[in-house]
């Protein structure tokens, strides 16, 4: 029962644990531009709400002030929870180690020191500009993997069923038609009930009819036993929703691009370090990869994952053994498409001078950049659409090259 | 007066939670003078107030959720040092289910809209064994025993049973939506741990009803002085690094409370305050905590204002210097940002975005606003202009009801006051608007685009399907139909209840017909 588990290793932020991770994906099988050279792209947009510490997932242990400004929940290369290096500078926390796996085949890289245009601190607008992919705050009605979608040609309906869930995360809200899915079983209405009410709806209330419409066309369970419902914590959910997203894509006519969304990741106090709260959460990310992985089976070879976060957090840890809202983070990318076994990063350092407002780490790299790159890359979505259609009055930021192999 | 159902509409589901079905009249009473059966619960105050025997204060439920954890603690030890033989017994069960719930039945229907097993409901349209309506189990297909609720549980199910069952039984509502309304403002999150669970129906009771027709100063006090809400964005960890606590235990400042009270309760983004000033804010509210389990600075479970933890010296917020001064330093703070321009503009904006439409009226916006600043935020005079106001009675009813709106106002239709609390939880938790559990501390969106999105409105049509197996049989929809609507029902709507093709199906297109899910 939803309402009596207790977890207590989950942060402020988290969403309940059915509503915390959720996942929606494009109803339309694309015509990729790329077909030409029998590709089939896949792309999955994984959004951690609630802001990464990006310097606690890939700590820079070469700079010689990371260790004292993330004080008692630093990375150490050596100990009992040594970090996984990536190189001789960056080294990834130790809960991650399908990740690392992933790095060294070559099919994972990480950004560092990025950020979206946004550089106040508040969740709410920062999760704004990362999902809306606008320049500022306040633009909610689409989402910039939706617009990227309206940019390809369509291609047939999906005609796989999904089950429905509650939410869909506002990177892919907008007028490119979409479908959600969540671990969440309910008997459903039968159909005469629902197409009565689809009509009272039309002559009533057409935004209503509209909605349901969507809603009834989804209905068809995306079934198979491992996802009905089960009890367990923020982890096991990850790698739930993940599992469901990866079977809905594997199949031929499967969604080719999603997002979902992991909440939790607001770690004020009690971060903890190579064990601890940040630890659980991350634990539950490289799952989740993991499970992307093996449920695409022959897929994940066309497939980029790119996950994202609104901010970073302050680079000296917090009186309360957490980091306050920041600035600088960095952005992973995961899959078989990926030209990985590198951290891209233009690092600006440690020093106080270097901090960004003397607090965080200076982003170097636009993560819309990074997007653009991946989205060059795996759609062949030009240059002029990305920079005003994807990501509005973004010309300054070039789509990052070579990120697809 | 002329009988007006239109207006009574307005007054029943725009400010209340909906008309209630049976004998009470509630339409007939609207439609005779719609304004005034909306501010008839202005004048009662103390009828805000929750007060149900068995629900207990913030010190009451802290030492019973302390003394848990401490009689779980000793059973792990005790376990651990024993040979393992018998798992620990989960204490504290014997502080009575019957205690908390006493005189909380308020009716003897067996057939409640309770939690059933939600995965048999389809085929049960027709029979429904009594036995299988065990509350709040959803759908595990074989039957494990039910492990016994602990005393944090069963706490949150009777507070969560005591909102709802006091929903149901209000004339019109105005003041209970004003309840959520708050309650959702200055939210706290359950998910946040044991405490919050424990606390959050006592937050509400405490800190909220009290002030929701007095003044916003006094409730944003109370709010920031609650010990979940201390707990809940992390204050009681924050220490002044000059305090004497903070350079005994090289520990510091956590700035998240200080921040949300801006950003989230009072000026809003964009509202004139920078990083300096959430710093400094947090500085001065360090040492405003909560008594732990030994009591060493008070009553355990009761705010304390800790000394020690307080970071010395005068502090500049928005420009004014605080002198040093204990506990008074954050509360003239507090009182100065609560009757900030900015404040007054955020909460006039997000007020009139509630009740009226989703893109406000700015006219109506700015009136509210200049009643916020002349009556020194007086939420009775807030309340009471809003429904003076031509605006809240001409707007088109637009606003999507969010899924706790939606349930209460089906329930109340159905003249069902529950004895459970199971069915609306789980439906809560489907519905993505889980009791007091927001995912953030900016609580549950408020517009149409959150709550009409086609997943959810789809699960809210399978939850009103299973009302109407449930509950379709005893009931005639037309006869609801007048309750809900009479003659300003649609003819569509009502057509298409006519047409039905079974009770069950008429009424869950009732619930479901725009009449009752917009507001």
């Amino acid at each position: 029962m939803v309402d009596c588990v207790e977890n207590r290793l989950l942060t402020s932020r988290r969403g309940l644990l059915l509503g915390g991770a959720s996942f929606a994906a494009w109803a339309y099988l694309p015509k990729f531009a790329r077909a030409a050279d029998g590709r089939d792209p896949r792309l999955i947009v994984v959004i951690l709400r609630g802001a990464l510490d990006g310097l606690a997932t890939v700590a820079p242990i070469g700079d010689p002030d990371y260790a004292g400004l993330h004080g008692s929940i630093a990375l150490t290369a050596d100990g009992a929870h040594p970090a996984l290096m990536l190189d001789s500078f960056f080294g990834l926390h130790p809960s991650m180690p399908e990740f690392a796996r992933m790095y060294r085949a070559q099919h994972a890289a990480v950004i560092h020191a990025v950020s979206t245009p946004y550089r106040d601190r508040s969740h709410f607008d920062g999760q704004d500009v990362l999902e809306s992919g606008y320049a500022g705050p306040g633009r909610v009605q689409s989402g910039w993997l939706n617009r990227a979608l309206e940019a390809l040609p369509r291609g047939e309906r999906v005609s796989s069923g999904l089950a429905v869930g509650p939410t869909t995360p506002l990177v892919l809200r907008g007028n490119a038609p979409t479908v959600g899915w969540a671990p969440v079983a309910l008997p459903q209405a039968d159909d005469d009930t629902a197409m009565r009410l689809v009509d009272l709806y039309r002559h009533r209330d057409p935004a209503l009819a509209s909605a349901l419409t969507q809603g009834l066309q989804l209905e068809k369970a995306a079934s198979g036993d491992d996802m009905k419902p089960k009890p367990g914590n923020a982890v096991a959910q990850m790698r739930q929703v993940a599992r469901g997203a990866a079977k809905l894509m594997a199949a031929d006519d499967g969604p080719r691009i999603a997002a979902l969304a992991f909440d939790g990741w607001d770690t004020h106090a009690n971060e903890g370090g190579p064990v601890g709260r940040l630890a659980f959460l991350l634990g539950g990310l490289d799952g989740a990869l993991a499970e992307f992985e093996s449920g695409l089976g022959d897929r994940w070879r066309d497939t980029v994952v790119v996950v994202a976060t609104e901010f970073g957090r302050t680079a000296r840890i917090n009186g309360t053994d957490g980091t306050d809202h920041g600035t600088g983070t960095i952005a992973l990318l995961a899959g078989g498409a990926v030209k990985g076994g590198r951290v891209i990063s233009d690092w600006p350092g440690l020093k106080p001078g270097n901090l960004y407002e003397a607090r965080d780490l200076k982003p170097t790299t636009d993560l819309r950049s990074v997007i653009k790159g991946v989205l060059q890359g795996q759609f062949g979505l030009s240059d002029q659409v990305l920079a005003q259609t994807v990501f509005p009055d973004s010309a300054s930021a070039r789509p990052m090259k070579g990120l697809v192999a | 007066m002329a009988r007006d159902s239109q207006a009574a509409l307005v007054a029943l589901n725009r400010f209340g939670f909906g008309p209630r079905g049976g004998a009470s009249g509630d339409l007939v009473n609207a439609a005779s003078d719609a304004r005034g059966f909306v501010k008839a619960e202005l004048a009662r105050p103390h009828g805000v107030l929750l007060e149900a025997p068995g629900l207990q204060s913030t010190p009451q439920l802290g030492q019973a959720a302390f003394a848990y954890q401490d009689e779980v603690k000793q059973a792990r030890e005790a376990a651990k040092a024993a040979t393992p033989t018998e798992a620990p017994v989960p204490p504290a069960e014997q502080k009575a289910d019957n205690q908390l719930r006493r005189n909380l039945s308020l009716n003897t229907v067996t057939n409640e809209i309770a939690g059933q097993q939600m995965a048999d409901a389809k085929q049960a349209g027709a029979t429904l064994k009594p036995d299988s309506m065990q509350p709040g189990v959803s759908a595990p297909a074989a039957a494990k025993p039910a492990q016994p609720l602990n005393v944090i549980q069963k706490t949150f199910r009777a507070e969560a049973l005591a909102r709802l069952q006091r929903a149901m039984l209000v004339d019109c509502g105005f003041t209970e939506r004003l309840v959520v309304f708050w309650s959702n403002h200055f939210c706290i999150s359950a998910s946040k741990g044991e405490l919050a669970r424990m606390w959050a129906g006592a937050f509400e009771r405490e800190a909220i009803r009290p002030h929701v027709l007095g003044r916003f100063a006094d409730m944003l006090k109370a709010v920031e002085q609650h010990p979940a809400m201390l707990f809940f964005l992390d204050n009681q960890q924050s220490l002044g690094p000059d305090s004497r606590a903070g350079q005994n235990r090289k520990r510091g400042l956590n700035e998240n409370l200080a921040r949300e009270i801006m950003e989230l309760h009072t000026l809003g983004v964009g509202g004139g305050y920078t990083q300096g000033d959430v710093t400094s804010l947090a500085r001065i509210i360090t040492g405003w905590t909560f008594a732990g389990r030994k009591g060493q600075l008070g009553a355990p479970g009761a705010f304390v204002f800790n000394a020690n933890a307080h970071q010395p010296g005068p502090q500049v917020l928005l420009g004014k210097t605080y002198e040093a001064n204990g506990l008074a330093q954050g509360e003239a703070a507090l009182a100065d940002i609560a009757r900030h321009p900015s404040t007054a503009n955020f909460i006039a904006t997000k007020f009139v975005r509630h009740f009226v439409a989703d893109d406000p009226p700015p006219a109506l916006v700015a009136r509210l606003r200049d009643v916020f600043v002349k009556t020194d935020g007086d939420l009775k005079a807030l309340a009471t202009a809003l429904v003076d106001s031509d605006e809240a009675w001409k707007a088109p009813l637009t606003k999507m009801r969010s899924p706790y709106d939606f349930l209460v106002a089906s329930g109340r239709l159905l003249a069902r006051v529950p004895e459970d609390p199971g069915f609306y939880l789980n439906s809560l938790n489907l519905l993505g608007q889980p009791l007091w559990t927001p995912a953030g501390p900016n609580g549950f969106p408020d517009t149409a685009a959150a709550w009409a999105a086609p997943e959810g409105i789809k699960l809210r049509l399978d939850i009103a399907s299973q009302m109407g197996a449930r509950l379709g049989p005893n009931i005639d929809p037309l006869d609801l139909l007048e309750f809900a609507a009479a003659d300003a029902a649609s003819a569509e709507t009502r057509r298409t209840i006519e047409r039905a093709e079974s009770r069950q199906q008429a009424l869950a297109l009732l619930l479901m017909s725009p009449e009752i899910q917009r507001r």
